[in-house]
């Protein structure tokens, strides 16, 4: 089935890129200047401030993760300006001066020396300032290849595996030839499927990197353990939903990638992608919002989100789509589901049907319209941490 | 014609229940989706939806087979038409 849409209208930023949102961010450094962060937040209409739990203390690849992470949240297309808070001014232009890369309008402010209500009174006249700026934009019309999306399932049953992936998957394969950006994540939840999975690398060079990511990431799981992991991998959701094994949901998960698309390069977590269009796998712990906030660091603007039993997670930044093919959960939690391709089950709907209706609300959604995620106020904004502070 | 269960892969040892529920004593109809086939199982037990039947008799120790690949280990044995889930199937890893 051919989709019309050929193209999508965002707003193109100073670097080229493209983004389907137009955020004003107000962004803490670290956790101490959340209180500042949230004032600005509320002094200024239209800001979207986004607190988070760290930033101080973090040393050696901890901190260089944390600081892709803030500042590619910075960086991101959906966002149009930003407001820098932190406690003291070093790490505060650090912030600044990565995000500044882009060509984007962004200004550091540190408390320090001056306390809360100084520096907020000072960043709220900024944020204003840049919201005045930002409504002033104008989407414009682009090209499909401009959009760039990310992928993670969650509460996954064995709906998700003959379902609600298969369609992600045929979406892929769509718009995988057009010169869409994607990516996948999720290396633990691929365990029990990582060699189909490697065989879907398109270089050697990929497939060698993908294997060496996996091995390190389960050699860390067999290590941390305390017993067979099954209470956490299926989680409790997964399991009353069917699923029964992690090898189980990893070929499920799997179903995500399509049938043609192989993937191109492996990505550090949040490192953004530079190898051109296609699909990444990027190295992501498989906790929803953990998963979906390294990708939106990534640069990615756009998520596909399919769920079994109904996981209602949202990003501050990254619209986040979510389909099931779970009649029961489109019945009940209709209030999150963006699409319903339930009828997979019932065999009213085959898979390139559903993947050309979740590329229609894909551009819909890039044109503007709000995700349930985005209605319900859904911000979840989680930094993954790889080992405790100093 | 209603389909009470999928199946991925011919190859595949378990099917999906689609339907609300398969009741104990029900002749189900299946769909294998790699051959478009139609197939019936007498399920011997309640199977509610997204859980899922065996095919044919597995033995204690077998390979489950879902996707046409290795999903685990039966830990018990399990008659063709029986419940497949935690109680009787194990992960290979950790």
């Amino acid at each position: 089935m051919e989709n019309k849409q050929q193209s999508f209208f965002g707003y193109r930023r100073e670097n080229g890129r493209v983004g389907v949102r137009n955020h004003v961010l107000i962004l803490p450094v670290d956790d101490i200047s959340n209180a500042a962060v949230e004032m600005v937040g509320h002094n200024i209409k239209g800001t979207l401030a986004i607190p988070h739990s760290y930033g101080r203390l973090q040393f050696g690849a901890d901190l260089e993760l944390f600081f892709r992470t803030i500042i590619g949240t910075g960086r991101n297309p959906n966002v149009a300006a930003v407001v820098v808070i932190g406690i003291e001014q070093g790490w505060t232009q650090r912030v600044v001066d990565g995000i500044a890369q882009t060509g984007k309008p962004v200004s550091g402010f540190s408390i320090e020396g001056g306390g809360d209500l100084a520096t907020v009174a000072k960043a709220s006249r900024k944020a204003q300032e840049y919201v005045q700026w930002a409504t002033e934009l104008q989407r414009n019309e682009c090209p499909l290849s401009d959009l760039w999306i990310s992928v993670k399932c969650g509460e996954s049953d064995t709906t998700s595996g003959l379902g609600s992936n298969p369609a992600v998957g045929s979406l892929m394969d769509k718009l995988g030839p057009l010169g869409v950006h994607l990516c996948f994540g999720e290396t633990s939840e691929l365990t029990g499927a990582e060699q189909v999975c490697a065989n879907r690398a398109s270089t050697p060079e990929a497939k060698e990197k993908f294997l060496s990511t996996w091995n390190a990431y389960n050699e860390f799981i067999l290590e941390k353990k305390t017993n067979d992991l099954s209470e956490s991998q299926p989680t409790k959701g997964n399991i009353a939903g069917g699923l029964t094994t992690i090898e189980e949901k990893a070929f499920g998960n799997l179903q995500k990638i399509g049938k043609k698309t192989k993937f191109i390069d492996v990505l550090e977590p949040a490192e953004e992608p530079t190898s051109g269009p296609g699909l990444y796998f990027m190295d992501t712990s498989s906790a929803a919002a953990e998963c979906v906030t390294l990708q939106a660091a990534a640069g990615f603007t756009l998520h596909l989100f399919p769920t079994g039993q109904g996981n209602v997670i949202g990003n501050p930044i990254e619209p986040v789509i979510k389909l099931t093919a779970n009649p029961n959960t489109a019945a009940t939690m209709s209030e999150h589901i963006d699409l319903d391709v339930s009828g997979i089950l019932k065999r009213e709907l085959n898979l390139d049907q559903a993947g050309s209706a979740l590329v229609d609300i894909s551009v819909r959604t890039a044109n503007g319209r709000h995700t349930c995620a985005e209605s319900l106020g859904h911000r979840e904004f989680v930094l993954t941490k790889l080992f405790r502070s100093a | 014609m209603i389909t009470h269960f999928i199946a991925h892969d011919a190859a595949d040892t378990v099917g999906v229940v689609v339907v609300e529920k398969v009741e104990a004593g029900q002749v189900a109809t299946g769909w294998i989706m790699e051959t478009d086939e139609t197939v019936s199982i007498k399920s011997l037990v309640e199977v509610p939806l997204g859980h899922k039947l065996a095919l044919t008799d597995i033995k204690n120790n077998d390979t489950i087979i879902k996707y046409g690949n290795d999903i685990g280990r039966a830990v018990l044995d399990i008659p063709k038409g029986g419940y497949v889930h935690v109680s009787n199937v194990k992960t290979k890893r950790w």
